[in-house]
């Protein structure tokens, strides 16, 4: 009995929490049909925040994948001084609030900031533009690869790796064809997290922004400020978009247990 | 290939403890050598340090009178094999093999035949024929090793470093790989060190055992020397059971404190004082009585047969020792009045009296 009554509570609190708000934003965003719905993304501003969104999430997921798997590499195989510093340096960016890590941005690039009137000279800006934009999601979305890799390479060990390098394999061969391998389904998983949470980043990217619509303006703002200009069709169906993103990126993350089963099915 | 080992100095990483202590050795072209100590001897530690694998605070490594200073100097000339196999999981065995030769430089690398025909060759010397293609995690723990063992011969080096690589054996399996290992070592003509704990193993396959103790070479002799000659009480006690008797060098002759011990003669050269007597049980004997009125005060019972030795546990004064006979030992004297141990080496303050 005490069985039913907790399973059915669990699936009330998913329903309700979880399943709830994509379930009312896609409603909201249908509310004038499909056709009215799918002709608000052809604005020029959607357009282009859409594709800001992109390019934002496609390079800070590719450098800190790579900086993710170099530092969780140093931070397993090798004990140095600073060490326990460092590691604790990584999951800063979960425990700050994003406003702040967007303030911290624009105090040292910002047109009163550290190097903000230097750069100004060179006439490169990062404040209210684009670099400042990757900037902010960078830091936002370090930790997840390094946090999802690490434990997978601290069980992994070294003896594979010494093996590698007896026999002969460089450092970026060892790292290629022995430990990746080893940490892929871990590493698959921090790179969905770190698009998922690129995607959808807001606080950061707001402080350092600008939003200039049409330039600075990524999904989430734009959905932000389409909202406040009561364009809530507009603004649901960007919403839907960006949860259907964020959603099949998480969704992605089971992909190689599925593959696996698949696999010894057919052996 | 010879290795030369000159001292080489490991420390602790943050701490002052000498994991190895101005460490020296010379192991020639073609030996079959075991290294052998109690855990944290630094028995791996020196085999990582010939890899190259630790770096040493002092001290270098020679493979053919070259000095070694990198692991990349090493590379492709040394096999090495893992206490835990370390093979690459997500790779087939014939990928597992053919690494050192994958990972070459594509100028030096093989053609792609010449590797797989490489592989068949190593898979049959290794007794695995058809196993290619599957991955190390369908393989039983023997397969596993001789697929590490390939791995490590597959760049075709003149030098074979095993660490402990029967420690997850079961027994009858160990035995046979073993015999099959000193095999492989004369076939291919290797040099090869091996590390292990177990020192019946060492005594079977090497031809000279080097005894490791806190971190230095305690001695370095072969097999026979080492029963006859042990530098220390402890390599006495660790190369099998040993008993030891306390007594005195009185003008040449060893009076033990026991009573029931005979005194016996020692070699010239020993001077008078305190030492220590070691014997093996099965050196031991046991002295009939002369006449009918001795008391018959030994008596060994018997405790079951091994390894072709009857086993007595046998009682002296306060102490119980192992005693044993050969089994083909037509009638064991198993009751006396004196144990006679003439055969025993002699040490004092821990040493080999010379």
């Amino acid at each position: 009995m005490t069985r039913y009554v907790v399973w059915v509570a669990s699936w009330l609190f998913i329903l309700v929490v979880l399943v709830t708000p994509p379930a009312l934003v896609l409603t909201e965003a249908l509310k004038d049909g499909l056709v009215a719905s799918l002709a608000t993304l052809s604005d020029p501003d959607a357009q282009s925040a859409i594709w800001l969104t992109l390019r934002v999430s496609a390079v800070a997921v590719t450098l800190n994948t790579v900086f993710g798997i170099l530092a969780a590499w140093v931070l397993v195989k090798f004990r140095f001084p600073g060490r326990q510093f460092l590691q604790i340096l990584v999951e800063l960016p979960l425990s700050i609030s994003p406003v702040v890590s967007g303030l911290v941005w624009l105090l040292l690039f910002g047109a009163q900031g550290w190097f903000g009137p230097m750069l100004e000279r060179w006439n490169i800006h990062i404040a209210f533009a684009v670099p400042g934009i990757i900037l902010a999601t960078l830091f936002v979305t370090l930790p997840y690869v390094v946090r999802t890799v690490m434990p997978v390479m601290e069980v992994q060990g070294r003896d594979a790796e010494e093996a590698a390098v007896l026999a002969g394999a460089g450092f970026w061969q060892v790292l290629w064809h022995v430990t990746l391998p080893g940490v892929r389904g871990a590493l698959l998983s921090g790179v969905l997290l770190t698009t998922a949470r690129a995607l959808g980043e807001f606080g950061a990217v707001s402080v350092v922004s600008g939003h200039i619509p049409g330039e600075t303006e990524t999904m989430p703002l734009h959905i932000e400020n389409l909202y406040n200009g009561y364009q809530s069709v507009a603004a649901f169906t960007m919403a839907a978009l960006l949860a259907l993103m964020a959603m099949s990126a998480v969704l992605l993350r089971s992909a190689p247990e599925w593959i696996a089963r698949l696999q010894e099915k057919k052996a | 290939m010879s290795i030369e080992v000159c001292n080489l100095v490991r420390l602790a990483p943050g701490a002052q403890q000498r994991l190895l202590d101005d460490v020296s050795l010379k192991v020639p072209d073609g030996a079959f050598v075991a290294l052998v100590g109690p855990s944290g001897a630094g028995k791996t530690t020196l085999l990582r340090a010939i890899a190259g694998l630790d770096n040493c605070n002092s001290g270098s490594v020679l493979l053919d009178d070259r000095p070694m200073t990198s692991v990349k100097d090493r590379a492709g000339r040394m096999g090495f094999v893992f206490q835990n196999y370390a093979l690459f999981p997500h790779m087939t065995v014939a990928r597992n093999i053919a690494f050192g030769l994958d990972v070459q430089p594509r100028a030096e690398r093989p053609a792609r035949a010449q590797i797989a025909k490489r592989v068949e060759e190593l898979l049959e010397l290794m007794q695995l024929q058809g196993m290619g293609g599957k991955h190390p995690a369908k393989l039983s723990g023997g397969q596993r090793q001789r697929v590490a063992l390939a791995r490590a011969l597959a760049t075709g080096p003149r030098v074979l470093l095993l660490d402990e690589p029967f420690g997850a054996l079961d027994p009858i399996v160990r035995r046979s790989i073993r015999s099959w290992l000193r095999e492989l070592h004369d076939t291919l003509g290797l040099t090869t060190i091996l590390v292990t704990h177990d020192q019946e193993e060492a005594l079977e396959v090497a031809d000279r055992i080097v005894v490791m103790q806190s971190g230095r070479i305690v001695q370095d002799a072969s097999p026979m020397d080492l029963d006859e000659q042990p530098a220390t009480e402890f390599v006495m006690e660790f190369l099998g059971e040993a008993v030891s008797f306390a007594g005195e060098v009185r003008h040449g002759r060893m009076i033990p404190d026991d009573a029931l011990v005979i005194p016996f003669v020692v070699p010239e050269g020993v001077t008078d004082g305190p030492v220590v007597a070691m014997i093996r049980p099965y050196e031991m004997a046991i002295q009939k009585p002369s006449s009918e009125q001795d008391v018959l005060s030994i008596y060994a019972a018997p405790r079951g047969t091994r390894n072709g030795y009857r086993h007595y546990t046998l009682q002296l004064g306060e102490r119980i020792i192992p005693f044993y006979r050969p089994v083909d030992e037509a009638d064991v004297q198993v009751q006396g009045v004196a144990l006679d141990i003439s055969r025993s080496r002699l040490f004092r303050q821990g040493l080999l009296c010379a």
